[in-house]
């Protein structure tokens, strides 16, 4: 039985059908790597230096790593019992929650900006109350922490929720067995358990909040030190000066690069 | 599986023939007045406080030309500069700021023989339309506490009040801090002069400081004149781009943005004619 129909049928699916997954994977893998060398290669020159160490890339570089690490800190404190209570509670409406909650991963950062602007705005339906409290948002890093939170948060949600729901439920049976109270489960036998999820969940939510435009420019606006982040002062610099922009695109890139490798060794080691 | 694979692509592809075999009852109309042949596209890249009166004459043009079609890629005018230089196709471009169609001049886009000036342009200090900062005078610019928005000093509009301020502060009546007090108040510099418009109109901001042909498309804003003396005369370029793809279609545009229906177009949202 050897017709040519089953022997190509044999060569794709028999020992040799490993090439789709090579093919598939390159390709993809490619549109990643090509544009991110390219750029590196690009940005090499004389004026690497004196461009990277200029006073707007530094503001900008902290700025944006600062903001990026206070939008993790909150995502996690926050979300974390969040994703707990959608995971393991149930009430009416939880999916109209979820919902809720799955907007700002799909919606425009941009349509973001603008929620904010008129939700939180000093003209905004929260502006006066805030301004009662002596709070004017926009214009802020208060600002852009926030835009930053409501993109990049609901990622962290959704990971802690997708980790928390894999926990067995025989555990959490056990747990109740033993009389501990819903924070004990949470602290003593959830967390210890979900921690690698929970990582990469803040990880995710970290880069996410470091790379955030769209919602920052239109909600915080830029100015240099209070509110121009890494991917702003690259759009702006973009116009003026393709070097800068190129320099600050390049630390960018091994900032990330660095952050992630670190951050996988220290998830590595828990184990 | 591949087989299932492989008809789902084909089946994607080219649509299926129309069954019928009845010609249309009306034959598309025989070219009359206009020197441009049917279904033709013009990319026009224009500086952003166009959009409303290029909007217009996109209109206007392709009424008057059936067949071409007209679109708009408004922005920044450095931000279209960089897009062209990076191979962004266009047909013509339309600057707010001589610089930067310099740029594509040096960078052997555009023609400078070509290039054509079409209006000018004056810029305004805009207030929101509720004025909640109470700001009467160009001096109150300088109130402490005043949220000003201004564009970023690589956007035209936003070198042009950089210049009025440095205007402002050679004149005696302001004093020489004026500039230094005013751009202490300034809470963001953003990349094109309608994102200024936009701050000012929702009343983020207390003042912006924008082209006159912005406060004219959005008459809820107040405004306070800047004197001549003091002001910025804006005067804007338009050009083909050398590697248009269609150079006959571009140079008519420009006759039409030249001629005495475009210019009352550009007329009447602020803008100052030509001739």
């Amino acid at each position: 039985m050897n017709k040519p129909s089953n022997r190509l049928r044999q060569s794709l699916v028999g020992g040799n059908s490993k090439w789709i997954f090579v093919i598939l994977s390159g390709i993809l893998f490619a549109l990643f790597a090509v544009p991110l060398a390219a750029v590196v290669l690009r940005s090499i020159g004389p004026d690497f230096f004196t461009n990277a160490l200029s006073r707007q890339a530094l503001k900008a570089l902290s700025l944006s790593l600062v903001t990026s690490s206070i939008t993790m800190i909150i995502s996690a404190v926050f979300g974390t019992p969040l994703a707990y209570v959608l995971a393991h509670w149930k009430f009416k409406y939880k999916s109209w929650i979820e919902l809720i909650l799955d907007l700002p991963i799909v919606l425009p950062p941009s349509v973001a900006g603008l929620a904010l602007l008129i939700a939180f705005g000093r003209n905004g339906y929260f502006g006066p109350a805030l301004n009662v409290l002596g709070i004017s948002l926009p214009f802020t890093t208060a600002a852009v922490v926030i835009a930053q939170t409501f993109v990049a948060a609901p990622l962290y949600v959704r990971s802690a929720r997708i980790g928390f729901s894999g926990v067995d439920k025989q555990l959490i049976e056990s747990a109740h067995v033993e009389g501990a109270s819903q924070w004990q489960l949470f602290s003593e036998v959830m967390i210890p358990l979900t921690s690698r999820i929970l990582a990469s969940g803040a990880i995710l939510t970290w880069t996410r909040a470091l790379g955030e435009f769209g919602a920052t420019i239109l909600f915080a606006g830029n100015l240099v030190g209070t509110t121009q982040t890494m991917p702003v002062a690259i759009y702006v610099g973009f116009e003026q000066n393709l070097g800068v922009a190129l320099v600050l695109s390049v630390v960018l890139i091994f900032v990330s690069a660095i952050v992630l490798t670190v951050t996988k060794k220290l998830e590595q080691r828990e184990y | 599986m591949i087989a299932l694979l492989i008809f789902f692509f084909a089946a994607c592809g080219t649509p299926a023939p129309p069954t019928s075999a009845t010609i249309p009852a009306t034959q598309p109309p025989a070219a009359t007045a206009t020197s441009a042949p049917a279904s033709q596209k013009l990319t026009v890249f224009a500086a952003a406080s166009l959009t409303q009166a290029f909007g217009d004459i996109g209109k206007a043009f392709e009424a008057a030309n059936s067949g071409v079609t007209v679109t708009f890629n408004f922005a920044g005018s450095q931000t279209l500069a960089t897009q062209i230089q990076q191979g962004a196709p266009a047909d013509i471009f339309a600057s707010a700021s001589g610089t930067n169609m310099d740029t594509l001049v040096t960078g052997g886009l555009v023609d400078k023989a070509a290039s054509r000036n079409f209006l000018t342009n004056i810029l305004v200090v805009i207030l929101p339309p509720a004025n909640p900062a109470n700001v009467q005078t160009l001096q109150d610019l300088a109130k402490p506490g005043l949220k000003v928005v201004l564009g970023d000093v690589t956007v035209p509009a936003g070198k042009y009040a950089s210049q009025i301020l440095d205007n402002m502060s050679k004149d005696p009546t302001y004093g020489t801090d004026f500039i230094t007090k005013v751009l202490a108040n300034v809470v963001s510099n953003e990349t094109d002069v309608k994102q200024v418009v936009a701050k000012v109109q929702l009343g983020e901001a207390d003042a912006g400081i924008v082209y006159v042909s912005d406060a004219i498309a959005v008459p809820t804003l107040k405004t306070i004149e800047i004197p001549a003396n003091l002001n910025v005369i804006a005067t804007y370029p338009i050009a083909p781009l050398i590697k248009s793809a269609n150079p006959a279609l571009a140079a008519h545009f420009i006759t039409y943005v030249l001629s005495s229906d475009g210019q009352a177009t550009l007329k009447k949202w602020g803008f100052t004619p030509i001739k």
